[in-house]
């Protein structure tokens, strides 16, 4: 069954120790800044982002996703030569919607993650599309294929990238 | 009230936090240069990530280096060989390249133009990227500290890379010319129409502001047009890959970049940049007609003394009669050309610059006097510096040759500062 809807009390509720906490948005931070320059090809993966709904759909707790979701996005602009916010409010909306949607649904199989990550890539997207258009008239395009194709691999890359993270996480 | 707030809880944060994002955007997007409000929070996200890639950097480089350095020398004389054909290739190229040097700078000199030469330059290393498609930046391993500056222009030896965009203290963040924001005076090498170098959306880079009617090839070279007064003059920025008819009354020009902006390793930032009129290095007696001596091909040369009737005309021009070949001073230029053999100037000595335009006695001489009239014939706006106006400014230049018994071509851009690397090596 990969989805499954539960009550808020049936899902289990997971916490993370401060290392952790920490450590690994650095981490994605570091790695998305780092490899690029190594291999092109890294620059379509978003790890913060995968680092987002991770977090949230495994906190289950709007506030703590959101506003991980904000922080992780507000130092992911910091180091690109855009004004501060862009990625900040589309990983907001996207931590609130991962962390909502674990409340709700019970995420724990590779099809599930795959299908919810694809989901929130192409969100995270699509609102970011706007703040930078919108707010900020940055000339961007949108692609449908090339958007769709980024969400692919890094949905991929996210259910790896979710077992791997899995051992850290603690039970409430 | 409270239920309704405790109900709402989550989406009344998700709407402040929202807000508060989108008041910070709305205060940097109103203004233009960077803030000092997003300054902090780009210095935290910078130097909590810029140290692991300097190290990262650091180990990549070294092993790179023992594994190329001490066990992969595979070729290594074979490509010996070939970088000793391409220095000959190369000194044969420059000999001709300072002639046109030399004459482009007599004609600059006599329109009073004022030129930019690269004076100092740090060398710097890549060591990190934005990480987003959006933003085509990078992280260079010299900030403040080493005296960047925003705005200054960084190259590589194949063509421009972008500018300083950011400097925090050790770091700087480089704005890449294939970045969307970016953009830098183009010209066209061959028919020296001008536009704007920019990049898109997709990370191509484009010649803009080019009309239609004028035509443009493939494969034309793209440099700089200093109009930005970031990037100097004449440095390479690609060439043209595609010509396309653009949406309006211009054409679309696809520019492949001159460097390869993906795969960056080390570049240099442009820390001093000087601005100043060329200087008129020869006499007044140096004549169009002995410039021309220089191009066309001579007879073999003959002792001065068997043409007692061209004694005059060859005298002026000969080279072992100092006070006729020797260029006038420019104020400031305290000493005359070392010519002497004996006395060689040490490799690390200031010297003063050669003549330009020493012509042998026969080159010099059988055109000029069939000729005579033609150095007569320049206008009154076309007089050489030196007896225009003001002395140009004292110029010291560095020769690197520690001797020059015989006559050579002068050295690129001779009466320019030269450029200088400072930094760790």
């Amino acid at each position: 069954m990969p989805i499954t809807y539960t009550s808020g009390e049936q899902v289990e509720v997971y916490r993370f120790n401060w290392p952790i906490t920490i450590g690994v948005p650095a981490t994605a931070l570091f790695l998305q800044a780092w490899l690029p320059r190594h291999l092109s090809f890294f620059a379509m993966l978003d790890l913060p982002l995968l680092v987002t709904i991770f977090f949230g759909i495994s906190r289950r707790n709007p506030v703590s996703g959101l506003l991980t979701g904000s922080i992780i996005g507000v130092f992911q602009d910091a180091l690109t030569s855009l004004p501060i916010g862009i990625n900040g409010i589309a990983k907001t909306v996207v931590g609130y919607g991962a962390s909502s949607l674990g409340v709700k649904l019970d995420v724990e199989n590779a099809g599930a993650r795959l299908l919810v990550t694809l989901v929130f890539c192409v969100a995270h997207k699509i609102v970011y599309f706007m703040v930078a258009r919108g707010l900020v008239n940055l000339s961007m395009q949108w692609s449908w294929p090339h958007e769709l194709w980024a969400a692919f691999i890094n949905a991929i890359v996210g259910v790896f990238l979710f077992f791997a993270l899995d051992r850290f996480k603690q039970r409430t | 009230m409270e239920s309704v707030l405790g109900r709402y809880k989550n989406l009344i944060v998700l709407v402040c936090v929202l807000f508060a994002q989108v008041l910070g955007l709305a205060v940097q997007v109103k203004r233009t240069t960077d803030t000092e409000s997003s300054r902090l929070i780009r210095i935290w996200a910078v130097d909590s990530v810029t140290p692991f890639e300097k190290v990262l950097n650091w180990m990549h480089n070294s092993s790179w280096n023992i594994w190329h350095n001490y066990f992969y020398l595979r070729g290594v004389r074979a490509e010996n060989r070939g970088l000793k054909a391409e220095i000959e290739r190369l000194r044969l190229e420059q000999i001709r390249l300072n002639e046109d040097a030399a004459q482009a700078r007599r004609l600059q000199a006599l329109f009073a133009f004022k030129e930019q030469f690269i004076s100092q330059t740090k060398p710097a290393q890549v060591i990190g990227s934005s990480g987003s498609e959006q933003s085509r930046a990078i992280y260079i391993d010299k900030g403040e500290s080493d005296g960047l500056k925003p705005d200054m222009a960084v190259i590589t030896a194949d063509g421009i890379v972008g500018k300083v965009l950011k400097v925090f203290h050790s770091t700087s963040q480089v704005l890449l010319i294939d970045d969307q924001s970016s953009g830098v005076g183009g010209i066209l090498e061959k028919s020296r129409l001008q536009g704007i170098v920019r990049g898109t959306r997709s990370g191509e880079v484009v010649l803009e502001h080019i009309m239609s009617d004028n035509p443009v090839q493939p494969g034309e070279v793209v440099r700089t047009s200093g109009g930005d007064r970031i990037f100097p003059k004449g440095l390479p920025v690609g060439a043209v890959s595609q010509v396309a008819s653009g949406p309006d009354l211009f054409l679309t020009i696809r520019v492949r970049p001159a460097a390869n902006l993906s795969k960056l390793e080390e570049v240099l930032v442009v820390t001093k940049l000087v601005e100043q009129e060329p200087t008129q290095l020869e006499s007044g007696s140096v004549r169009a007609a002995d410039i021309l001596a220089q191009r066309l091909p001579s007879v073999p040369d003959k002792p001065p003394a068997a043409d007692p009737s061209k004694a005059g005309a060859g005298e002026a021009a000969k080279p072992s009669a100092p006070a006729a070949s020797k260029p006038a001073k420019p104020a400031g230029v305290s000493n005359a050309p070392n010519t002497n053999a004996a006395n060689p100037p040490k490799p690390d000595e200031k010297v003063p610059p050669r003549p330009q335009a020493q012509a042998s006695p026969a080159r010099a001489a059988s055109p000029s006097s069939l000729t005579g009239g033609l150095t007569a014939t320049a206008p009154s706006a076309l007089k050489p510096a030196t007896e225009k106006g003001p002395a140009p400014p004292p110029v010291k230049v560095v020769d690197p040759t520690p001797s020059a018994p015989k006559p050579k071509p002068a050295a690129p851009l001779a009466n320019a500062p030269t450029p200088t690397q400072d930094g760790p090596q």
